[in-house]
């Protein structure tokens, strides 16, 4: 995915100035966007809010602190029917689909041979079908490999009518509950079909900001009045992809394009914990996807690189493509970083990057090189700021 | 006080040239969180970037509007960048300048014209 501020690539304050842009496809709550005053990017091919007139460290920080609504409409949504999807699926990631029970969600990523990563998704049980959500820059790719690996038997239906929101923070549960009282009852990654304000909904209680909350597929054509029924309550605000942007970073989450990718291998992405047990070497159903060999083989020997967090010890932050080096002076760059930025909750810059394994342990001393000079930064512990899920 | 096409605000004072950020700029830049600033003493020619400007969403360069030297930055915005948000034609001045050369002052805009060139 694009990084969303790319779009104002500025070298000088010059940059400032628009540009007309390329065609750009719009979510259903687009006039929305416009009408709360959002400023918009393009991100991933949509016209999407990066902020609304509360900014970003505001939406931020009230997201932490309240509720936020996002607009999360351009990623894609697939359903997957047929008595073998769950196994052909399996053919494709390193996850345990077989065994995830009805109504529970789990996280994962398609591999390749090489054994990087080619997209993150969540999928869930539904029962009769399982139901995908993948990343809007590769959902093309990731329809094209489903049909392509999937038997005949199992029919791949990438959904074009549904809209989808994500409501997060610790005032979510009590939001969505004064429209379906039962969504209290979920756990996170359960997942649910409610009805919310007279339409059917497909809810799971997971997101992707490190809070409590739920993501909605809502059909396209009662997107607006629920986006509005939800903004209607004093504790929500709309949230745009800057923000949400500095809330996955603090929550140590990935974006897909950033900090990993296809040369970025599950083992040095830090992920393993999303590779059950039981697809690993010595489980019942160990290896089968794509890339096990490579991957099963780094996490028995080791990968030479990892990713981590990263402090900057001053006030500067260091952005995507920073380079780190193992002392102050002298050396080649050991290392880069994917991801930085300020976090608002945090207070300070953060970043998350990859470095040779030997220097990832937490409390490691390191340089970044911002403008030509190394500032000190340290391997920290990843999330920056405690995650808040309902288990 | 005069305006550049790089959005910097420029006013006389004492002789020197006081120089920031326009309230358009603030407002694009969003939050503001670190900024580089020259050093006291530093010789500058017309166009060096010679100041960094992080926001939440992108970092930016201020370049020396006249040749001259940096006789004095603003340190308060080191522990307060958010200064430049909250007042960014006041308290919030970048750095003051001793010109060698005050020839494109009359280049640059006036508020009206400025005004204008934001649209």
């Amino acid at each position: 995915m694009a990084r969303w501020y790319d779009a104002c690539d500025c070298t000088s304050l010059a940059g400032l100035k628009g540009k007309p842009m390329a065609e750009l496809w719009q979510t259903p709550l687009y006039d929305m966007h416009l009408e709360l005053g959002a400023k918009m990017v393009p991100f991933a091919g949509y016209d999407m809010p990066v902020q609304y007139p509360l900014g970003v460290m505001k939406e931020h920080l009230h997201c932490r602190a309240a509720a936020g609504l996002f607009d999360v409409s351009h990623m894609g949504q697939v359903i997957l029917r047929g008595a073998g999807a769950a196994a052909g699926l399996e053919g494709l990631i390193p996850q345990d689909v077989i065994g995830l029970e009805e109504g529970r969600q789990r996280y994962g990523f398609f591999t390749n041979e090489a054994g990087g990563i080619e997209d993150d998704l969540m999928f869930a049980n539904r029962g009769d079908h399982l139901f995908l959500v993948v990343n809007a820059g590769c959902k093309e790719a990731d329809v094209a490999r489903l049909r392509g690996a999937l038997t005949p038997d199992v029919t791949v239906e990438y959904i074009e009518d549904r809209a989808l929101l994500a409501l997060q923070g610790p005032a979510a549960e009590a939001v969505l509950a004064a429209l379906a009282p039962e969504v209290a009852d979920m756990r996170f990654m359960d997942v649910r079909t409610v009805s919310l304000n007279g339409v059917e909904c497909w809810i799971s209680r997971s997101g992707y900001t490190g809070e409590d909350g739920y993501e909605i597929s809502v059909p396209e054509a009662a997107a607006v009045d629920l986006a509005g029924v939800l903004l209607a309550d004093e504790r929500v605000a709309p949230i745009g992809l800057g923000a949400r942007d500095s809330l996955r970073l603090e929550a140590g989450l990935c974006l897909y394009g950033h900090d990993i990718d296809a040369a970025t291998s599950p083992v040095e992405a830090a992920l393993t914990w999303g590779i059950q047990k039981l697809r690993r070497a010595g489980g019942a159903r160990a290896g089968g996807f794509v890339g096990a060999d490579v991957i099963l083989g780094q996490m028995a020997a080791g990968a030479a690189q990892k990713r981590v967090g990263l402090l900057p010890d001053g006030r500067a932050p260091m952005r995507e493509g920073t380079e780190i080096f193992a002392s102050a002076e002298g050396g080649a760059a050991i290392g880069h970083v994917t991801s930085g930025a300020f976090g608002p909750t945090l207070q300070a810059p953060m970043a998350m990057g990859y470095v040779p394994t030997e220097l990832s342990a937490i409390g490691t001393q390191l340089f970044g090189e911002v403008r030509g000079k190394r500032l000190p930064v340290t391997v920290a512990k990843l999330p920056f700021t405690p995650a808040n899920f309902k288990r | 006080m005069k305006f550049t096409e790089e959005h910097e605000w420029l006013r006389e004072e004492d002789g020197l040239i006081v120089v920031g950020i326009t309230e358009h700029a603030s407002e694009q830049l969003g939050d503001v969180v670190f900024i580089d600033l020259p050093e006291e003493g530093t010789e500058v020619t017309k166009d060096e970037e010679i100041c960094v400007i992080e926001s939440v969403k992108a970092a930016s360069d201020i370049l020396a509007p006249l040749d001259g030297e940096i006789v004095e930055v603003n340190s308060m915005l080191i522990d307060e960048p958010s200064k430049v948000n909250d007042d960014p034609l006041g308290d919030a001045w970048f750095f003051k300048m001793k010109p060698s050369d005050l020839g494109p002052m009359e280049d640059y805009m006036d508020e009206a014209a400025y005004k204008k060139f934001v649209g």
